[in-house]
């Protein structure tokens, strides 16, 4: 369901799923690009409904799936919403904190 | 059931129906931001720059030094918008988006301040409380920034 309307041409890619780069010749995971996640934190003013609509903005995601993340922000006090390259982490971190989500990143483990 | 105060159009614009009240209460919050956003002695500032790497001293500087002027020139942006189209009747998508960050910026910096710690937290009787007045100008933009995502969402 697509419920974002004609608010803004958002040039954030869709889902992005952490991403296991393998040394070919190895087998071992290459350390430099162990995947980056983005992770939101709860916070008592940020309303149910903007978290929600602005993961449907940043990251294209489906209502169903940035409803189960802000639940699970409102729950458990914290959720990965994306991640990938540290530029690119650092970047949703920046649109995240443009519309005041308390939002982190660190190195996935 | 008082009409909403921000419809969709079938052009794809958006209707604001505001009181004069209302929107002379929208039109003093741009000074106030400004004031905050300009202050960093101000905690309630801290809450529209967080963190980034909480546990990496170097990169937060660094994240800081990239980040934090553009992340200023946003809020203001979005601040700037509101204050230019607060007298409108009609908006465009964009301009409703901005009033939507503009709003929850003001809540954020009136959250810290009133140290508000969940929904439903108890308000102070209004007269004698000096605080009483921030607690209803922040349920009016809870309220208002809610109509707003509502119709964003729909």
């Amino acid at each position: 369901m697509d419920a974002s309307g004609e608010v803004s041409s958002s040039t954030v890619p869709a889902e992005v799923l952490p991403v296991e780069v393998k040394d070919p010749d190895s087998d071992e995971v290459v350390v430099a690009d162990r995947p980056w996640v983005v992770i939101v934190w709860n916070d008592p003013v940020n309303l149910m409904s903007y978290v929600t609509f602005v993961l449907q903005k940043l990251f294209g995601y489906s209502k169903d799936k940035a409803t189960k993340l802000m639940l699970d922000v409102h729950h458990k006090g914290k959720a990965v919403v994306s991640s990938g390259s540290r530029d690119k982490a650092e970047l949703d971190v920046f649109h995240l904190h443009e519309h005041g989500l308390w939002a982190t990143m660190e190195h996935d483990e | 059931m008082p009409p909403r105060p921000v419809k969709r159009t079938r052009s794809g614009q958006y209707d604001i129906r505001l009181s004069p009240e209302e929107r002379t209460l929208l039109r003093g919050l741009g000074p106030l931001m400004r004031q905050v956003l300009t202050d960093d002695t101000d905690p309630a500032r801290n809450r529209l720059f967080p963190v980034a790497y909480p546990d990496d001293d170097d990169r937060q500087t660094e994240y800081r030094l990239l980040a934090s002027g553009e992340l200023l020139d946003s809020h203001l942006a979005a601040l700037a918008t509101l204050e230019e189209t607060v007298d409108a009747e009609r908006l465009d998508a964009d301009a409703v988006y901005a009033w939507m960050r503009a709003l929850n910026e003001v809540r954020l910096v009136l959250g810290a301040r009133l140290e508000i710690s969940e929904e439903g937290d108890e308000r102070p009787s209004a007269g004698d409380d000096p605080q009483a007045q921030a607690f209803a100008i922040y349920d009016y933009l809870t309220w208002l920034q809610g109509e707003i995502i509502e119709t964003l969402s729909r």
